[in-house]
């Protein structure tokens, strides 16, 4: 017997350790962006930036699988990486919420790469230096990836947002739906507490006016103007409260190994 | 996209330290900076340099191939510019 109805979900509670929460929060963020930037593929606007937003796309889904691996482990019961990928539902998923926004024009896909990457880049940086051995080894290489998607993505504001009058208008209606969104990077809860308190994890907290400083650095230079800083920010992705275009991503993603159990090329 | 606002560059990539840069294909971009994250992202996906220049296309001077005759052909007969009339000895090994 195979089929959908055999296929059951998996769940990890929300009182799991704080190191496998935040481990799968981590990975929950790269595996869902790396599959939205993997959805330009073949409709991008020109073929250098079809290999670039692909090429990001890899370097996200690399870093989910190392996550992954590595929260299966400490999840100990048997789970591969697959598993966490492709058996669990919308609520039990903690990733940003702009991560799983639909990618929109090029402006808007190319703006939140740079608003992302402009925050893990030091993310990854400071937690390269966790006393989690693993962890550490995986931020140090995900931080040189990091480092070159905010390169190609700050360019590209750079240039779309100080461009022409139609980019300049693209640009900035990009950045008043997304920036609602970047609030939620800088969160921390008691899972993040925990881990900062035993320097496993740095304090997202301690890591923002870095991130402030990119952000005003670039969009000056893109002619565009700095949002006011909001009241209210989108909030819920890491606890599993989401939009609704993360269970049309996780259909699609997760199809076909919930189809097809067991899979293998 | 016009060619004014993305023209195009040539791309060189020197594949290790001690090797000369060559020329493996071209890329669109609106100016250097760009080219050259362009042809990170198009010629070294699979590890293939270690440095990268781009050129602007408009800057290369090339020969015109209706000229061909007057510039190549005339080596044709020049067999003794090619270093196959000396005998090299076996100690040199390869060469």
């Amino acid at each position: 017997m195979s089929g959908i109805c055999d296929m059951t979900s998996i769940l990890v509670a929300q009182d799991a350790p704080p190191l496998l929460l935040h481990v799968l929060r981590l990975a929950d963020t790269a595996l869902v962006l790396g599959h939205r930037l993997s959805e330009w593929t073949g409709r991008a606007p020109m073929l250098e930036e079809e290999l670039a937003l692909a090429n990001a796309a890899l370097d996200y889904i690399g870093q989910a699988r190392s996550l992954y691996d590595y929260a299966a482990r400490l999840d100990g019961r048997g789970r591969t990486e697959d598993d966490l990928a492709y058996l669990r539902d919308t609520p039990d998923w903690r990733c940003w919420l702009i991560a799983e926004l639909p990618n929109g024009d090029f402006a808007h896909s190319v703006l939140r790469q740079f608003l992302v990457a402009a925050a893990l880049q030091p993310y990854w940086r400071a937690l390269a230096a966790s006393r989690d051995a693993t962890l550490a080894a995986i931020a140090a290489k995900a931080e040189k990836e990091a480092a070159y998607h905010l390169r190609h993505a700050g360019e590209w504001v750079i240039r779309l947002g100080d461009g022409t009058d139609e980019s300049h208008r693209r640009m900035t209606e990009a950045l008043e739906d997304l920036w609602p969104y970047t609030g939620e990077m800088f969160e921390a809860d008691a899972v993040e507490a925990a881990l900062v308190a035993e320097g496993v994890a740095p304090d997202p907290l301690a890591l923002r006016p870095a991130w402030e400083a990119m952000v005003a650095r670039v969009l000056a230079e893109a002619t565009l103007d700095l949002p006011a800083p909001c009241a209210w920010m989108q909030s819920g992705g890491r606890r599993g409260v989401h939009t609704e275009h993360l269970g049309h991503l996780l259909a699609v993603m997760q199809h076909l190994p919930r189809s097809y159990p067991g899979a293998v090329w | 996209m016009t060619e004014a606002a993305m023209p195009l560059w040539e791309v060189f990539i020197r594949a290790r330290a001690g090797l000369s840069h060559r020329h493996v294909g071209s890329v669109h971009a609106p100016d250097a900076a760009m080219a050259l994250l362009a042809a990170r992202d198009t010629y070294t996906r699979r590890g293939e340099g270690l440095s990268i220049w781009v050129v602007p296309s408009a800057a290369i001077a090339a020969s015109d191939p209706a000229d061909r005759d007057a510039l190549f052909e005339p080596t044709a007969s020049k067999p003794y510019r090619h270093p196959t009339f000396y005998e090299v000895p076996d100690d040199v090994g390869h060469m």
